[in-house]
């Protein structure tokens, strides 16, 4: 008996959470963010709508990384936004019609990775020359 | 010496590819960058450069690609399946995978690639036994499946990397 | 025409992505996290860098895309498989539902 209420109490939850996140993404589809756009691209409402998804996708990161139980947690949610960032800069380089965007995107790629090993050397608790 | 000249050259491709309409000025300059990192890194980027004059290697790649890429498609619907279903039914476990790779650049290949593909992730490999040790979203039925895709990977990258 | 199926492979990325940090939110375990993070962001940025470079053209971005693929493509698998590492050294456990572990 318990046991089933249990798993019905989940389900709502469940609901209630998917429910809030449609609400949150549509009101993100419906006010887009608008920084630098040029106007006459075409499909601007796609790419103006997109930023603002992966804004929303980083702060799913972001709850990881301040909350996460332990330290393991904590570091891949910084690996994934390292590489969230350069979804953005790519968007941006569309949108904005400026190409060092890009490179902003290729350092960051590189600085996360690096930035990563050292993390996962650090965790596992030896010294930097081995 | 075949190493370096190899390494120069690869060098040269990407700094051309990072400053794509090229000059004359650019072309300078990248072989002055591309000199000095072949003085500094040295015979590190190959150990058998005989290898990368065979062109059964590159046809083989070209193969590579649209399977990895297909696969890649797949485990992904599968993961989002897993994350959007309500109750989270998962049997996590860590399983260990004989494979018959020897070199270590084919071991490392092999594991990026199942890492990739279909419910499960490289958590350590072991050079002496030559096997994978996988963790994968769920162990039960999924571990023929897991098998059969390190066998038919490992079947392709014998050919392009030793 | 270009312009359209790099929009639909922006769309289908960025769909990818939301689902993997949603993932990353849900899983109860830093292997199963980093199993559904690593696999559907990787394949989300990869597919939203190749629809840039389809919408771009032969261009100084697009090549800087097409590069900066390549790179996730290699790097983000064995960022994972350093963290799994350092992670199993470093005393984490496998969660409650989990069956076997055959490593040590």
């Amino acid at each position: 008996m318990f046991k089933k209420r249990k798993g019905l109490v989940k389900t709502v939850r469940y609901f209630i959470s998917a429910l809030l996140l449609a609400v949150i993404l549509s009101a993100l589809l419906f006010h887009p963010l608008n920084i630098l756009m040029y106007p006459d691209l075409p499909f601007l409402n796609i790419l103006k709508r997109g930023m603002s998804i992966i804004l929303l996708s980083a702060f799913f990161c972001l709850f990881r990384v301040l909350r996460g139980p332990n330290a393991a947690d904590r570091i891949v949610g910084m690996d994934m936004l390292g590489i969230l960032i350069v979804g953005i800069c790519a968007l941006l380089s569309i949108s904005t019609k400026r190409s060092w965007y890009m490179d902003i995107g290729i350092a960051w790629a590189l600085q996360s990775f690096i930035s990563t090993l050292a993390f996962a050397k650090f965790l596992e608790g030896k010294d930097f020359d081995e | 010496m075949r190493s370096k000249l190899i390494l120069f050259i690869v060098g040269f491709i990407i700094w051309c590819l990072l400053r794509f309409p090229v000059d004359a000025q650019h072309i300078f300059i990248g072989i002055i960058v591309a000199a000095f990192v072949t003085l500094l890194l040295g015979d590190l980027f190959t150990n058998r450069p005989a290898q990368f004059f065979k062109v059964q290697r590159y046809l083989w790649f070209l193969y590579l690609m649209p399977v990895f890429i297909w696969e890649c498609f797949k485990a992904n619907l599968d993961i989002a399946r897993y994350i959007i279903s309500p109750n989270l039914s998962l049997k996590p476990g860590i399983i260990k995978v004989k494979t018959s790779l020897k070199t270590d650049i084919g071991l490392t290949y092999l594991a990026n690639i199942i890492t990739l593909t279909r419910g499960a992730i490289t958590v350590d490999l072991d050079k002496e036994e030559s096997c994978l040790y996988l963790h994968c979203i769920e162990v039960g039925d999924k571990k023929e499946i897991i098998t059969a895709a390190v066998n038919k990977f490992e079947n392709l990258i014998k050919k392009i990397f030793e | 025409m270009n312009n359209i199926i790099g929009v639909i492979f922006i769309t289908l990325g960025l769909a990818f992505d939301l689902i993997g940090c949603l993932g990353l939110f849900r899983f109860p375990d830093v292997y199963n996290r980093l199993q559904a993070s690593t696999k559907c962001v990787t394949f989300g940025t990869c597919n939203i860098l190749f629809g840039t470079f389809l919408v771009l053209g032969f261009n100084a971005a697009g090549i800087k895309c097409l590069l900066a693929l390549i790179f996730l493509l290699f790097s983000s698998p064995t960022s994972s498989h350093a963290l799994a590492r350092a992670a199993h050294k470093s005393g984490e456990k496998l969660c409650e539902g989990s069956v076997g572990n055959e490593y040590k």
